[in-house]
């Protein structure tokens, strides 16, 4: 199949629509305006629902009410916007209901700025929302990735009943790559039935009830515990990762995202010094692949892993409890818009190799 | 071939993005791999803009262009801001047009294009974005015209195909700047 | 012996948590007739608020989705555009309609949401102990207005369905009460009639009904229907306040 130059944002929103999503709630945000735009005028002609919403509070309750109704159903924003979705998030979550939430994130905190930043990596892997919860967040580097994703991020929340998260950085949400549809497109008739969903009960069955509210402290235990080996699950089949020539690798660099594609440019210019290094790329950051990431970092030729963040440093935490103390962690990043430079990167692993 | 990573910048308006789309476009269709990187900013009118274009027979690693082998130079705040940037060895273009200075480095390959002189001559001010690109190009010699005129047809047809001829002259007296 | 009053079909066979004398039974009662004589109870999906009616839920014999606090118009939309031939309804109280959720009704409203609110104004916040409301009267005690709501402090009461009211995308609002056998058949009339409307396809209504809540006013239940005769109806006129059945 020929290749085709996509712009990162619209790739995500034609991605969803092939992906068998008929149904989208939304409010703009820089620097992904561009989604809802796609979905307003491909929703309608492919037979679907866009709406923009008064606010972001408003849109993601439209996507509970939605996947309520058994829906296939997705949202997007960035940075600030996720930040008011997590109310509705956390309900979606109670109340286990499918959907993907997409964040194209921004600098923060607050307005902070527009440019791209990694700073919200706790809020979607350690739950912004209130309660014990997880999402499902993919962590694409690339555009061809994201569109390979967008229909596995709408298969595993239909089959957890859970929300999904497709975290991006502002970079690839704006630039361009050539992609190829791999996977042919899905069409909503082909999804499989939901005998959980709100469709009225046509007088042949109990009602169905959507709901996170569970009153009494034996139900809200009982549901979360429930909850708890749902989670489980997800961490056992779920977590997916790319290693770049991380065999005998001196240096390990962690990242994610477009830091994951900075990290493999740093590991160039060390190469040319005579450096080995490679990079350990999640693209699940929850699940988190701790124990590929240990196995990486143990290898005798490790001598330091260094992770590389557009934040002040995030998901050091969890590339700290993967590595668990076999060998030094330190953190290289920029925040607030600001992308460090591959030069920058290496000089973070000869510091760390005491150079 | 080379990796390609050029930076093309000016005022908003000025077809900056669209030449930017335009190469990538074309190496696309000539197989090679390509990422296109704006910047983004609040302006929606007139501010300064710029796009980061990597083109590549290899896996293209990162998207971010911080030492361009080649600047598209369409105003002269971009002039100052990139100069210093390039490559030793690498491609300054500069639209003469607007651009009242000289290039200061010595150690790069210049090539100064009338862009709104060609584009006024040929009678429509929107192809002045072409001219840059003929020259672009011509001076790096991996791109072909035929592709760009190919893209030109598809783009435009029945009441606009007229505008394929202007364009490709375009392209053509953006290239001539080079070979003087 | 003949029959001559039941359990609507429209109800769950559970009791339910209301206080001794709270009308939100009587407008459950309401809602669930209406449904039931319509035929569409199986046909409903409904939507239950954080408030007094958040066990609505388990209430309504009907497929129901419980809302996070105000977000029950929003809720609905997203029920309501992915099933066009549902009747969907919310049922709110006035913290989580008229405080919490005014953004979310009011656009509802806004885009002539085809929904049926029925919106429960007793002035007050009843599950969480009786604090000030948006509409609790200037003067009337709460456990947050200790001396009675200060109208140059906390402002006056705010009247849902005047505002909602001028607003083009709304097809239906009036205001009722059910303190009187009277007024229920009055407050039954309103409810069918928005049922009717949406079923029509004509776009948002809303009935607003003016309800006790003996508990936190500290009144019994027949001082409450007093108070609200007295108090509550001069502040909130009952009647009809858009009808689009009724424009040119």
């Amino acid at each position: 199949m020929a290749k085709e130059l996509w712009k990162g944002n619209e790739a995500i929103a034609e991605a969803a629509i092939r992906a068998g999503c008929r149904c989208y709630f939304g409010y703009p945000i820089t620097p992904q305006s561009e989604i809802p735009e796609y979905m307003s005028l491909h929703m309608p002609k492919a037979g679907g629902i866009f709406l923009q919403s008064e606010s972001e509070i408003a849109a993601i309750n439209m996507v509970y009410g939605a996947a309520g109704a058994g829906a296939r159903v997705m949202t997007s924003s960035s940075s600030p916007g996720i930040s008011l979705k997590q109310e509705g998030i956390s309900y979606m979550c109670g109340a286990e209901l499918p959907g993907v939430i997409v964040n194209v994130m921004r600098g923060g905190p607050g307005l902070g700025t527009i440019q791209p930043a990694q700073g919200d990596y706790f809020q979607a892997t350690r739950g912004g929302g209130n309660g014990d919860y997880r999402l499902i967040v993919f962590a694409p580097a690339n555009i061809q990735e994201v569109v390979d994703l967008m229909q596995e991020a709408f298969e595993l929340a239909d089959r957890y009943r859970m929300p999904v998260m497709m975290l991006l950085d502002g970079m690839i949400g704006q630039m361009m790559e050539p992609i190829e549809w791999k996977k042919p497109p899905v069409s909503p008739d082909d999804l499989p039935k939901k005998s959980w969903a709100t469709t009225g009960t046509k007088g042949e069955r109990e009602p169905n009830i959507i709901n996170s509210l569970f009153i009494s402290p034996e139900a809200c235990n009982a549901h979360n515990h429930r909850l708890e080996d749902k989670y489980r699950r997800v961490i056992a089949n779920e977590q997916r990762y790319e290693t770049n020539d991380t065999d005998g690798a001196k240096i390990i660099f962690v990242a994610y995202g477009t830091p994951a594609r900075l990290a493999r440019a740093a590991a160039g210019i060390l190469e040319k010094e005579g450096i080995k290094a490679g990079v350990f790329r999640p693209i699940t950051v929850w699940p988190y692949p701790y124990e590929a990431l240990h196995q990486v970092a143990a290898q005798e030729s490790v001598k330091a892993v260094v992770t590389v963040e557009m934040s002040t440093g995030q998901m050091v935490d969890d590339v700290r409890i993967g590595v668990n103390g076999v060998k030094p962690v330190s953190f290289v990043g920029q925040a607030g818009g600001v992308v460090p430079t591959p030069r920058e990167v290496a000089n973070a692993a000869l510091k760390a190799l005491g150079r | 071939m080379a990796y390609h990573e050029i930076i093309v910048a000016g005022f908003g308006g000025q077809g900056v993005m669209s030449i930017g789309t335009t190469m990538s476009e074309a190496a696309m269709a000539q197989g090679l791999n390509v990422s296109w990187l704006p910047s983004y900013g609040p302006e929606m009118r007139g501010g300064t803009a710029n796009c980061s274009v990597v083109i590549a027979d290899t896996e293209i690693i990162s998207p971010i262009v911080l030492e361009p082998s080649e600047l598209i130079a369409m105003n002269q705040p971009s002039l100052d801001k990139f100069e210093p940037t390039v490559k030793p060895g690498g491609l300054i273009l500069v639209n003469e047009s607007i651009v009242e200075r000289k290039v200061k480095r010595d150690d790069v390959r210049i090539v100064y294009v009338p862009s709104l002189e060609i584009a006024s001559e040929l009678g429509n001010m929107r192809v002045a974005n072409m001219a840059m690109l003929g020259a672009y190009i011509e001076a790096t010699k991996f791109l072909k015209f035929e592709t760009v005129v190919d893209m030109l047809r598809n783009i435009f047809t029945s009441k606009k195909a007229h505008l394929v001829e202007l364009n490709e002259v375009a392209l053509q007296r953006g290239a001539a700047c080079v070979r003087l | 012996m003949a029959i001559v009053y039941q359990r609507s079909k429209g109800l769950a066979d559970i009791e339910t948590h209301y206080c001794p004398g709270c009308t939100h039974g009587i407008i459950h009662r309401l809602v669930a007739e209406t449904l039931e004589e319509l035929g569409v109870l199986g046909n409903t999906v409904g939507v239950a608020p954080v408030g007094c009616s958040v066990f609505a839920y388990d209430y309504f014999n009907c497929d129901m989705q419980e809302a996070a606090h105000g977000r029950a118009p929003a809720v609905a939309t997203g029920i309501k555009r992915v099933l066009p031939d549902k009747v969907v309804f919310t049922y709110q109280g006035d913290g989580d309609l008229a405080a919490i959720g005014t953004g979310e009704i009011t656009h509802a409203a806004m885009r002539g949401e085809n929904i049926t609110t029925v919106f429960v104004n007793n002035a007050i916040y009843g599950m969480t102990g009786g604090q000030m409301a948006p509409t609790t009267l200037v003067g009337q005690r709460a456990t947050t207005a200790p001396l009675g709501r200060d109208k140059s402090h906390a402002g006056s009461p705010i009247r849902i369905a005047e505002m909602l009211a001028t607003i083009d995308g709304a097809a239906y609002i009036e205001r009722v009460t059910v303190t009187s056998p009277a007024n229920v058949m009055r407050a039954k009339r309103a409810i069918k009639k928005a049922f009717e409307l949406q079923i029509e396809g004509r776009g948002f209504t809303l009935i607003e009904v003016l309800s006790t809540c003996p508990t936190n006013w500290g009144l019994t239940p027949v001082k409450a229907l007093e108070w609200l005769n007295e108090n509550m109806i001069p502040v909130f006129p009952l009647g009809v306040y858009k009808d689009i059945t009724k424009e040119a």
